[in-house]
């Protein structure tokens, strides 16, 4: 356990020191939220629970973005820059236990993702008057512990398939940004989506994330709110990414056009 | 007591090409074994068998009387790696890493008592990322041996580093032999192989083609090296070559001879010339280097009678 708290905090200390990473998954969420209700407004209406403001459905769909990206994107890119760097084969040559390691990656991306759904959350409620209700909030945990895990899963899927940074990088944001304008996410309240294009969503398991994390910060909804075939949804998907990641995962750098590593050059031998 | 490192006829396929083709060596505590070719030579495909990092395609490999394919956590508790191809996390400092990677071995070195010995004082806290190649090397080094090892793998260890830093690098090595670990060096520096080693392979094409102290393979040099080639229209040579008591290697027309005794065999060679009115093209003798040995070794001319020879095998 010591050795898995070691593993988290130096993954940890390596994401603060990576200002790029920082503002992708962190910043970048937030900025969303704040342009949604600059652009499509942030309307009040009338319901039988009182008055609702539309940043109350914003808010849970951009706050299950960022858990996503920071699992799924961060955990897919980290451990193919760690891989190209020859920073995993190196792991794997020292009695540091690969599960520690690996874990230490897993839990490091799902504690910057809990980090951005609080910031998320709490700038919903202090500045575009979301509300909470108490109730609700254990759905809201079980929910986001079960996604974050979900595409913590499907990041190191991402990391076994495109096994390098300039693979998995597009692959991440190729797949993710898509995904997210069929999951309701990336489009203004009330939107009607063609349906074949609903359906398709339905296939994958940001938009599940989403309307179950969305559903437990729901005024309209009745406590516990716990949408538990979503919730099924996403532990399928947390079986799909586990199964890949076992199949595919490599320690070894990718052989990169003839170079062996980024870091170092060979000099021709006297 | 066992090797701290057994070979025994080590073979590594990877799917057509045959990149170890029968291997065999040993290395003992407090030795400094040296492999030493030419890159694709099989160097690193061994090394990386040794460490556990490949599997085997058929043979014996023990390292500390374990098979490395099949061994956890308590065998990489016992050796030390310093690899090529692997890198070290640029955000964090040296410190930083040795304490990470450190704490993962029952017998530590503190990490204070590493900088120093690989030199790194000033930069122990900068992050890894501003360092120079050098630098970097040098916390390879402190991380491959901040588990106090028993056997230390150091593949290529001096690449990239200025001639004073490899000395100093040297002296290192030489430290830990002195401390009875078991050091299997891979290089394609000679001087290097010469300077720290106890005993040398000299690998080509998977096969180790010459071992011994490099005092041995200096002496396979013999002390002389005479090169000339035979006429066209010459007879053959064999009747010149027989007296001859060097180590002989054809090519074509081209023949060099190593020979300890360089006075009496020119006589011969230059006596059955002169009988028939030739004159040999290109007649030198020089004074062989390790240098020369090697080329010859690990030679890849493809010609049908050229290359490698086994002591006082001739051919013509």
């Amino acid at each position: 356990m010591r050795t898995l708290w070691r593993c988290i905090r130096m993954q940890n200390r390596v994401f603060w020191r990576t200002p790029v990473a920082a503002f992708f998954t962190l910043v970048f969420p937030i900025l969303m939220l704040v342009l949604f209700t600059a652009i499509f407004g942030n309307d009040a209406f009338d319901t039988v629970y009182g008055r609702v403001k539309s940043s109350q459905f914003y808010t849970p769909g951009l706050a299950v973005f960022a858990a996503a990206s920071s699992t799924y994107t961060g955990i897919g890119i980290n451990l193919a820059s760690r891989r190209e760097l020859g920073i995993l084969k190196r792991v794997r040559g020292t009695p540091l236990q690969p599960w520690a390691y690996l874990g230490g990656v897993v839990l490091s991306a799902v504690w910057i993702a809990a980090l951005g759904v609080v910031a998320m959350v709490v700038l919903g409620v202090a500045a575009y008057g979301v509300n909470i209700e108490a109730a609700k909030v254990p759905a809201m945990i079980v929910t986001f512990v079960v996604g974050s895990a979900s595409f913590a899963a499907l990041g190191l899927a991402l990391s076994s398939v495109a096994r390098s940074v300039a693979m998995a990088v597009p692959t991440a944001n190729a797949t993710l940004l898509p995904l997210a304008f069929i999951s309701n996410i990336f489009v203004p309240f009330g939107t009607e989506t063609p349906a074949w294009l609903d359906l398709l969503g339905n296939v994958f398991p940001l938009k599940h994330f989403g309307l179950a994390f969305g559903e437990a910060m729901n005024p309209l909804s009745d406590a516990p709110a716990f949408e538990w075939h979503r919730l099924g949804v996403l532990l399928i998907w947390l079986a799909v990414g586990a199964a890949v990641a076992a199949w595919k995962f490599s320690w070894e750098p990718p052989v990169i056009s003839g170079r062996a590593s980024r870091r170092r050059r060979r000099p021709v031998p006297a | 007591m066992s090797p701290a490192v057994a070979v025994r006829d080590l073979v590594k396929d990877y799917s057509a090409v045959r990149a170890v083709d029968g291997v065999s060596f040993e290395v003992e505590r407090g030795e400094v074994f040296a492999l030493l070719g030419p890159n694709g030579a099989g160097k690193s495909t061994i090394v990386e068998i040794l460490e556990g990092h490949r599997t085997r395609t058929a043979g014996t490999a023990l390292v500390l009387d374990t098979d490395p394919s099949s061994a956890g956590a308590s065998f990489r508790d016992r050796i030390g790696i310093v690899l090529q191809s692997s890198g070290i996390d640029p955000e964090l400092t040296a410190r930083e890493a040795i304490d990470y990677y450190g704490a993962a071995y029952s017998r530590r070195v503190p990490t204070g008592e590493l900088i120093e010995l690989v030199e790194l004082d000033e930069k122990a806290d900068a992050r890894i990322s501003t360092l120079s190649g050098g630098q970097q090397r040098r916390i390879d080094m402190a991380l491959g041996l901040v588990g106090d090892p028993d056997v230390v793998f150091l593949d290529e260890p001096t690449t990239g580093f200025d001639p004073a830093a490899r000395r100093r690098g040297w002296e290192l090595v030489e430290r830990l032999a002195s401390e009875q670990r078991a050091v299997l060096l891979t290089t394609h520096y000679l001087d290097e192989a010469e300077h720290l080693a106890d005993r040398v392979a000299v690998l080509a094409k998977g096969r180790i083609v010459a071992e011994g102290t490099p005092a041995e393979l200096r002496a396979r040099a013999g002390s002389a090296l005479i090169r000339f080639a035979v006429p066209d229209r010459a007879e053959p040579v064999s009747d010149l070559l027989a007296p001859v008591s060097g180590l002989i290697v054809g090519r074509g027309r081209h023949v060099e001879i190593t020979t300890d005794t360089p006075t009496a065999d020119l006589a011969q060679i230059t006596g059955w010339a002169a009988e028939r009115g030739f004159e040999l093209e290109g007649l030198t003798v020089t004074t062989p280097s390790l240098e020369d040995v090697y080329l010859s070794l690990v030679a890849d001319d493809g010609g049908d009678e050229a290359g490698a020879l086994d002591d006082g095998d001739s051919r013509t």
